[in-house]
């Protein structure tokens, strides 16, 4: 029983948690920040945990590319590769939750017939397709590479350059350029809700359930692919 | 200089030795600069032809980076083309793969700089030259190149290691080029417009450090590309 919990109780943990950030995060009284931000400010509890998870598992993506190249092991190979997909999933989440929020938030800026009222081109949004298009790109070079060995060490080398690409192009250079997200030169509305106490007792526990969760769509990925490539070298 | 010295020689003179050889080499293969150089002309003069000289400064400026990323792409894709399996394991078994991508960094920046001051040239007598600060513009310029050397070095190992197939090398290099492109147009606006230098300090820095970063990667994970 102990052992099970011990293996298990982070998907639990996971459930939990994400059904906790549901229940609570769409029925809780928050602080009144006029028109209609009251209501829509509630989709920081499910947009924002999508790149926190989205950093975890690209993090976990890098770090497992980094051993495959220090000690050859395949298996840290398929452990990369999963993460970044799964990591991509998380991203288009992301992309699309906030491409449906900006389209709510900025209805009374943006006239509802303009292209804009979809696509800003607010300079977060901008980069981080560009970051997945960078993981897309990663998907087609191994996707053309026939034999597993080379495919695994030359995917782990763009992987690395990938990931450190991935971190001036989302965190510094939007700061730089300013625009609708936190940290920017106009901010966000958003920006004071994270000193408010209401938001934090759901935004916290929402992020580690979805990072518990997509650590366990890792898992489940991994013994997948585990089990794909041992079919196919039985052929 | 015969190959065999190339053991004793460390460092700085080992880099100066391996980019020797890249004049060299490029100097006997004439037809592969000239293509490059034909290459850049000919989209140039489309270009040009296309926007029929009816052009605004910002859009000006966009197309003249395209066109120096496309040239970019084209340049460093041949940096790997040239040898033969036999002579890569030669020459890393004498240099070291790590001071063989920072020889051929150095060789595609100086190489794209040249190439990009000649796109300039002949874009400005094509289309018009309406830059409010030349010099600022050039040193945009040759940051650029600088820039897009130092990360499609690597990209274009990457991509002839995965059989060079057709787009490989954009598909890999334009996402990853896209955010410095981006810094790049913002710079070279300001240039264009003749604002205050001081504008343009964060993009200065900004390239500096992707500039840097792509170098020192580059020359950390050459060696585990090659390793077979």
């Amino acid at each position: 029983m102990l052992k099970f919990l011990q293996k298990n109780g982070y998907k639990f943990l996971a459930v939990g948690l994400i059904g906790y950030a549901l229940i609570f995060g769409l029925l809780r009284e928050l602080p009144d920040m006029g028109g209609n931000m009251a209501q829509t400010s509630r989709n920081v509890f499910y947009h924002v945990p999508m790149w926190f998870t989205l950093y975890l598992l690209m993090g976990i993506s890098v770090v497992y590319s980094i051993k495959f190249l220090l000690n050859g092991n395949e298996y840290n190979d398929t452990v990369a590769t999963e993460a970044a997909r799964t990591g991509m999933l998380f991203g288009l989440l992301g992309l699309s939750t906030g491409i449906i929020w900006s389209r709510v938030t900025w209805r009374e800026l943006i006239p509802s017939d303009s292209f804009a009222a979809w696509w800003s081109w607010d300079p977060k949004q901008t980069m981080v397709v560009v970051a997945l298009m960078i993981y897309i790109a990663y998907f087609i070079l191994r996707a053309g590479i026939e034999e597993s060995s080379s495919r695994a060490r030359i995917g782990a080398v763009y992987n690395i350059f990938a990931a450190a690409s991935l971190i001036p192009l989302t965190l510094i250079l939007p700061r730089m350029l300013g625009g609708l997200h936190p940290g920017g030169d106009e901010g966000n509305p958003l920006e004071n809700i994270r000193l408010s106490i209401e938001f934090r007792v759901v935004f916290y526990p929402s992020v580690l359930g979805f990072m518990l969760l997509s650590i366990w769509i890792l898992e489940l990925r991994v013994r997948l692919s585990l089990l794909y490539n041992r079919m196919f070298d039985a052929e | 200089m015969s190959n065999t010295s190339l053991n004793s020689l460390v460092g700085f003179k080992q880099l100066r030795m391996l980019l020797l050889r890249e004049v060299q080499l490029e100097w006997q293969q004439k037809y592969t600069l000239s293509g490059i150089l034909f290459y850049a002309f000919c989209m140039v003069f489309i270009i040009s032809l296309s926007l029929s000289r009816s052009v605004n400064p910002a859009i000006w400026n966009g197309i003249f980076w395209i066109i120096l990323l496309f040239a970019a792409v084209n340049t460093a894709a041949k940096s790997f083309l040239s040898e033969s399996p036999g002579q890569r394991y030669y020459l890393y078994q004498l240099a070291g793969p790590g001071m063989l991508i920072l020889a051929r960094i150095l060789y595609n920046a100086s190489l794209l700089i040249a190439l990009s001051l000649v796109i300039l040239i002949l874009y400005a007598l094509f289309s018009g030259f309406p830059v409010q600060s030349p010099g600022m513009f050039a040193l945009c310029v040759v940051i650029g190149s600088t820039g897009f050397a130092s990360v499609l070095t690597l990209i274009s190992g990457i991509s002839a290691l995965a059989g060079n197939r057709p787009a490989l090398m954009a598909i890999l290099g334009f996402p990853i080029l896209i955010p410095f492109l981006n810094v790049l147009i913002r710079m070279s606006r300001i240039a264009l417009d003749g604002l205050d230098n001081s504008l343009m300090q964060g993009d200065f820095f900004f390239s500096g450090m992707m500039i840097l970063l792509s170098i020192t990667l580059s020359y950390l994970l050459f060696p585990y590309l090659w390793r077979e």
